[in-house]
C-alpha cells in the first residue's frame, strides 16, 4: 500500500523528449518507476529513451493504459499539458514545472472541477512511494520504505526531513510536496484523508510554512475527526518580517502573510504534535510512535 | 511584479474607470508646475483646486509613515514635494533600510463622501477571480483586517455578472453605479495577468463618482512572456534595490537588518534556517532562495550581493541537493563570487544530498575558507558563535 502510486501505476511523462525531460525521464525510470511512454506533439510514432512517443495523451493512455502523468513542459505551455491530461481521464497528474503563470493555474482548476483526477504541483518536487514509484525530480537516496506519510510546501526542506526520518529507521510510506505556488492541486487536507486510509501509513509529517491556508484547512479538518493517527508538523517562516514575500508564491496571502504562530496555535488546538524545528521532527514522530 | 501608484491608475484609466488626475514628478520645480495642469484638467482625470502629494515607492504602508501629504496652493505642493524626494521612507512593507523617494506623483485631492476597499484575486479554490471588498476603505485598511477577517466581504465572479455583483454591492451600502467600474477593474486583472489589484480607497466623491484614489496592482512575472509591454512598464518606473538585482539571477532575496549572510536552496529550507538561526541567538541578514533554474553564475551574484555588504560578518552555506539545484552547482557559485570578492568573509558549509561530496570538493580545491560542518543544527550553531566574534 501507500498512496496515489506503487508498483503497478503507469506513468507517462508529458515534455519527455526536451532536455529537462530526458535526464528526469531517464532518472525516473533508473528507480523502477513503471514508464510506459512519452508524450510530445508532432513527435508521435518515434521512440526516446527505448520508449513510444505520442502526439497526445489520449493516444497513449489509449496504447499504454497510463493512469499517471509527470508533466515537464515549459512554464508557457504547462497548462495545456495539464488540462490535456485532465481531459483524458488520467488518474494522477504531477507538475513539477516552475512560474506557471497564476490565470492559466485559475484555468487549470476549473478543468479539474467535476474530475477524479488527483493534480500534485505545480512547482512540486512530486510524489515518492519508496521502492515503489517514483514520479518527480526528488532525490532518492535517503529515502526508505517505512509508515511515515509526509506532505510538504517545500521541495528541499523535504529532502532534508526524509534524510533525518531515514537516519532514524523511521522509513516513510508516501512523499507528496503539494507545490510552492499559491494556486496548485492537491492540499494538505486531501492527503492527510488519503494517508487517514492506507493501512501502511502510521503517522504522518505536514511540513508547512508561512502564507496561504493548508495549514489552517489541516487543523479545521482535524478538529472535526477522528483521525487516528499521530499527526506531527513543523511550520517554518517563525522568523520572518511580516508582509513581505519570501520566495515561495503562496507565502503571502491576499490578506498579508498569516504568521507562523497563528498556523502552529490552531494546528496544537487541533491535536497536532507541533516541532519547534528541524531538529525536533525526528523526535516527535519518535515519541508519538512510542519507539523511544 | 509591483505596479507603482501612478502607473497603476493609468492602467486603470485605460479600462475606463475614473482616476484623479495628475501628474508624476521627480523635482520640486516638476511638483509645483504640476498643479497647473490638474487645475485646468489637462491632464486625464477628475479635476480640482487641492492637490496631493504622493511619494512613489514600490511598497504599501506609505500613508501611515508620512510619504502622503495635502496641500491647497501650487507652492505649498512645491514644499511637500521638497521634503519628499530624497528622502528614505520606512515603512512596514518596506524593510529597516526603507526606500529612497525619488518621484512623487501630485494629484488632485478630491473631497469623499465614502471611502471602500476593493481588490481583486484568484480564488484559491476555484481558480476564478475574486471581488474582495471592505466597507473600511483608507490607510488604515490593511491592519484593520488583519486584526479582524470579518471586514473583508468576498464574491467569486467567474463570468462577468452585474446581477450577482449588484447584489452583492448593495449588501455593502454600495450604489448600483460602481457596479461598471468593478466589473472593468476585473477585465483589467484578467487581461494583464494580475496577481493582486488593490484599489483603496475606491471613493465616492461628494459628486457622486466612483473613483480609484489609490491603486496597487501586482503583475505576475512568470507571465512576462506573452507581456512584451511589461518590461516597458517596469523600466518607466525603475525600481532600485538588491532585491530586484537578485531576482534577474533567478534567486529570491530578501534583505534583513542582521549579520549572518545565508545561502540556502528552496524556500523552505530557507525558512527553516532562518528560524533555526533565530533559536541559536543570532540574526540573519537576508532570507535567500535560490530558484531550480537558477545557474552558478546566478548564485555567484546572490553571494556576491552578501560578500559586497558591510554589515555581514559570516557566510553560512545550507544546501540540501535535490533533483533540481545539486551541491556542485551552488559550490561552483559560491566559490566563484570569493574568487572575484576583496573581502573572504568566514564561511560555515554543510552539504548533503546529490553531488555534496563534489560540492565540497570543489570548496575546497578553490579555496573558500570554508569550515565544514556534517548537519544542519551543529553549522547553524558555528556560524552564530562566528558572528558573535568567535574564532
Amino acid at each position: 500500500m501507500a498512496i496515489l502510486v506503487n508498483a503497478d501505476t503507469k506513468v507517462l511523462i508529458q515534455g519527455m523528449t526536451g532536455r529537462a525531460g530526458t535526464f528526469y525521464a531517464d532518472q525516473t525510470m533508473r528507480y523502477g518507476t513503471n514508464v510506459v511512454a512519452g508524450v510530445r506533439p508532432g513527435r508521435g510514432a518515434t521512440r526516446h529513451l527505448g520508449l513510444p512517443i505520442y502526439d497526445t495523451v489520449k493516444d497513449a493512455v489509449r496504447e499504454t493504459g497510463a493512469n499517471a502523468s509527470l508533466v515537464i513542459v515549459p512554464a508557457p505551455k504547462a497548462a495545456d499539458a495539464i488540462i490535456e491530461a485532465i481531459e483524458a481521464g488520467i488518474g494522477t497528474i504531477v507538475c513539477v514545472t516552475e512560474r506557471v503563470p497564476q490565470h492559466d493555474m485559475g484555468r487549470v482548476k476549473r478543468a479539474l472541477q467535476g474530475s477524479k483526477t488527483v493534480l500534485i504541483g505545480p512547482n512540486s518536487q512530486g510524489i515518492l512511494t519508496p521502492g515503489q514509484c517514483k514520479i518527480g525530480v526528488m532525490p532518492t537516496k535517503d529515502a526508505t520504505a517505512g509508515g511515515v506519510g509526509i506532505v510538504s510546501r517545500s521541495a528541499s526542506l523535504t529532502s532534508e526531513i526524509l534524510a533525518r526520518c531515514s537516519a532514524a529507521r523511521l522509513g516513510q510510506s508516501t512523499t507528496v510536496g503539494v507545490g510552492g505556488d499559491a494556486l496548485h492541486g492537491v492540499g494538505f487536507v486531501e492527503c492527510l484523508k488519503l494517508f487517514r486510509d492506507d493501512p501502511e501509513t502510521e503517522a504522518v509529517v505536514l511540513i508547512g510554512e508561512i502564507g496561504g491556508r493548508e495549514e489552517e484547512k489541516a487543523a479545521e479538518y482535524l478538529c472535526g475527526t477522528d483521525y487516528g493517527k499521530p499527526v506531527i508538523a513543523l511550520v517554518v517562516g517563525r522568523h520572518a518580517p511580516e508582509g513581505r514575500r519570501m520566495g515561495h508564491a503562496g507565502t503571502l496571502s491576499v490578506l498579508g502573510a498569516l504568521s507562523a504562530e497563528h498556523k502552529i496555535s490552531r494546528l496544537k488546538s487541533a491535536g497536532v504534535l507541533v516541532a519547534k524545528n528541524a531538529d525536533h521532527v525526528v523526535d516527535t514522530v519518535l515519541t508519538a510512535l512510542d519507539r523511544k | 511584479m509591483l505596479l507603482s501608484e501612478y502607473k497603476s491608475k493609468e492602467l486603470l484609466h485605460q479600462y475606463g474607470l475614473k482616476v484623479p488626475s495628475g501628474r508624476i514628478a521627480r523635482t520640486a520645480d516638476e511638483a509645483e508646475a504640476a498643479c497647473a495642469g490638474i487645475l485646468s484638467g489637462s491632464y486625464p482625470g477628475i479635476a480640482s483646486k487641492k492637490y496631493a502629494v504622493k511619494a512613489q515607492i514600490a511598497a504599501g504602508g506609505r500613508g501611515l509613515a508620512g510619504g502622503v501629504r495635502f496641500a491647497a496652493t501650487p507652492s505649498s505642493v512645491r514644499d511637500e514635494a521638497a521634503r519628499m524626494l530624497g528622502r528614505n521612507l520606512v515603512t512596514q512593507q518596506t524593510g529597516p533600510e526603507g526606500e529612497t523617494v525619488a518621484s512623487v506623483y501630485v494629484e488632485a485631492a478630491l473631497d469623499l463622501k465614502a471611502q471602500y476597499f476593493v481588490a481583486f484575486a484568484l480564488d484559491l479554490d476555484s481558480g476564478a477571480p475574486m471581488l474582495l471588498a471592505s466597507s473600511d476603505g483608507g490607510v488604515e485598511f490593511e491592519q484593520k483586517a488583519r486584526m479582524d477577517s470579518d471586514t473583508v466581504h468576498t464574491l467569486v465572479i467567474p463570468d462577468e455578472d452585474r446581477v450577482a455583483l449588484t447584489a452583492f454591492l448593495s449588501d455593502l451600502g454600495v450604489d448600483e453605479a460602481a457596479a461598471d467600474p468593478i466589473l472593468a477593474a476585473r477585465r483589467a486583472f484578467l487581461d494583464n495577468d494580475m496577481t493582486l489589484l488593490e484599489i483603496n480607497p475606491f471613493a465616492k466623491t461628494a459628486e457622486g463618482d466612483w473613483v480609484a484614489i489609490d491603486a496597487k496592482i501586482t503583475l505576475d512575472a512568470s507571465a512576462a512572456f506573452r507581456h512584451p509591454e511589461f518590461e516597458t512598464m517596469l523600466a518607466e518606473q525603475a525600481i532600485p534595490g538588491v532585491e530586484a538585482e537578485a531576482a534577474k539571477s533567478n534567486i529570491n532575496f530578501v534583505k534583513l537588518d542582521g549579520d549572518m549572510g545565508v545561502v540556502v536552496n528552496g524556500a523552505g529550507l530557507g525558512l527553516a534556517t532562518n528560524d533555526m538561526i533565530a533559536d541559536a541567538g543570532g540574526k540573519a541578514a537576508n532570507f535567500m532562495d535560490i530558484r531550480t533554474t537558477a545557474t552558478s553564475f546566478d548564485i555567484a551574484k546572490g553571494v556576491e550581493l552578501l560578500l559586497k555588504d558591510p554589515k555581514v560578518k559570516v557566510i553560512l552555506l545550507n544546501v540540501h541537493g535535490g533533483g533540481m539545484t545539486v551541491c556542485d552547482t551552488v559550490a561552483e557559485g559560491v566559490a566563484f563570487a570569493y574568487s572575484r570578492a576583496e573581502r573572504k568573509l568566514p564561511c560555515v558549509a554543510r552539504l548533503a544530498g546529490t553531488n555534496a561530496d563534489w560540492g565540497l570538493r570543489i570548496l575546497k580545491d578553490r579555496k573558500v575558507p570554508a569550515e565544514v560542518v556534517s548537519d544542519m543544527t551543529g553549522a547553524v550553531k558555528r556560524a552564530v558563535a562566528l558572528a558573535q566574534g568567535a574564532r
